[in-house]
């Protein structure tokens, strides 16, 4: 896949730079401020997965652009120990009931479009897009 | 008053009018705009969007700090959103719970339903509530062929789905119980068998099993752990505990009951219960035991049927109308 850009999660401060690069392509792509803010809000929650999770990974992004729509895609990738019950880690107060954060679900409402493969001990990639409307 | 919609000039209207009147009414319309928008599922982080949009029509002036402040307020408000669209998915998926228990305990009381007996010897009330939607509760009459009325009182400890799932075991293997063999003993024996061998250690299931017979009046019984019933008697006027140790079902495959019998005499009472009836509880106090004595003495001149209503309504007002516990009173008085 050609990526524009990725930033590498090492460490927490690397969630910043996820989000900031993640706000400046979304803007340039033309998202109002509502959705840069909801864009950035799905970035800081993968990209703090992998920090926590996985220890190491990236997230990359991509200007999606065809006949009538624009959008922008978001993809974290990750070789951590990956998620054993995918079904469970998508269920609605499973991981925030400990008030931590939106989860796997919240990023899903936050984006349009969300996919997820992950295979234990080999790692996880999730792949989201959001459409400029 | 019109109708409000979630849109910029309608926001920006009540903004600007708010601004120059300092109006309570404005302020009315503001939390109906609220509402209304609750209704549509909008977000707080929208809300705001549409509050920074309205000042810079207003004041198109406006510093760009306020502007700059009014993003980070926005941003902070993303989660709260988040969070609120969860609520909303969480209250449907109840919904869907609540409405499926629903229908289960219907099923429950279909399948748990005995008919009470109607006989001339026996004045018979009996009453059943659960706390919950399903009872973990359980009590049956059983008819058998040598004029006997057989009577079941179980309770589950626990309460609940899983308490009701264990009552409908109950249930099915007494049905398979053969009518010729009604000995209390005998049958707490064999559903101990099925209890041990079908249950989860963590649960305990209580019963008391008495068996009346109608021609010499004479009440057979033996109880697993139950709570203790009461034997009410008329010459005396007093009310005597009916002991009858025995372990709970399920505990250990090889438990053999002590049956136990007693003479009815003509105007005395059996009180059967669950600890839900004796275990009731009035802020942080348990009701003594005597209370329920007291309240079946007073109201002992009624037909059971008549007592058995009478105790359920003290103890459920006593309880501000919430059941702790399911409640469970059997009462059975010879007639003649």
């Amino acid at each position: 896949m050609d990526f524009q850009s990725c930033v590498n999660i090492q460490k927490e401060w690397d969630i910043v730079g996820a989000r900031q690069l993640g706000r400046d392509i979304s803007r340039k792509i033309g998202f109002g401020t509502v959705d840069q803010a909801r864009i950035a809000t799905a970035i800081s929650e993968l990209a703090r997965n992998i920090y926590l999770y996985a220890g190491t990974g990236k997230v990359c992004f991509e200007t999606l652009e065809d006949m009538n729509k624009k959008g922008i895609r978001i993809v974290a990738m990750d070789e951590g120990p990956g998620i054993q019950d995918i079904s469970q880690v998508m269920e609605d107060g499973f991981t925030t009931s400990g008030g931590l954060g939106a989860g796997l679900p919240g990023v899903k409402r936050l984006m349009d479009e969300f996919d997820i493969i992950s295979h234990v001990g080999e790692g996880t990639e999730i792949k989201v897009v959001k459409w400029l409307r | 008053m019109s109708t409000l919609k979630l849109d910029l000039e309608n926001y920006k209207e009540l903004l600007q009018e708010y601004i120059t009147t300092k109006d309570e009414q404005a302020l009315y319309q503001a939390e109906q705009f609220s509402k209304h928008s609750m209704q549509q599922n909008i977000s707080p982080e929208e809300i705001i969007n549409v509050h920074i949009q309205s000042l810079q029509e207003i004041y198109p002036d406006m510093p760009e700090y306020i502007q700059t402040s009014m993003n980070f307020l926005l941003e902070t408000m993303i989660s709260y959103g988040l969070a609120y669209q969860e609520y909303q998915t969480l209250r449907e998926k109840q919904l869907e719970l609540k409405s499926e228990i629903s229908v289960a305990a219907n099923m429950q009381k279909t399948l748990l339903s005995t008919v009470k007996p109607d006989i001339d010897e026996l004045d018979v009330g009996a009453l059943s509530v659960p706390a919950k939607q399903m009872n973990g509760d359980y009590h049956h009459f059983v008819h058998d062929n040598k004029g006997g009325l057989g009577i079941a009182v179980a309770d589950v400890i626990g309460k609940g789905v899983p308490a009701a799932l264990c009552m409908s075991m109950i249930k099915y293997s007494m049905d398979s119980f053969s009518e010729m063999q009604t000995d209390p003993s005998v049958i707490l024996g064999s559903l101990n068998r099925v209890v041990e061998r079908n249950v989860d250690a963590s649960m305990f299931i209580t019963m008391f099993y008495g068996l009346y017979n109608n021609n010499n009046h004479t009440f057979t019984y033996a109880s697993a752990g139950h709570e203790p019933g009461f034997y009410y008697h008329k010459d005396k006027d007093e009310f005597e505990e009916i002991d009858a140790p025995g372990l709970v079902l399920g505990v250990s495959p090889e438990i053999t009951y002590t049956q136990y019998e007693k003479q009815v005499e003509k105007g005395d009472m059996i009180v059967l219960l669950t600890d839900g009836v004796t275990e009731c509880r009035t802020g942080d106090r348990f009701i003594e035991q005597e209370e329920v004595l007291h309240v079946i003495k007073q109201y002992s001149h009624l037909p059971a049927q008549g007592i058995v209503d009478q105790v359920y309504k003290h103890f459920e007002r006593l309880q501000d109308f919430h059941l702790r516990d399911d409640f469970t009173l059997i009462i059975l008085r010879r007639n003649v």
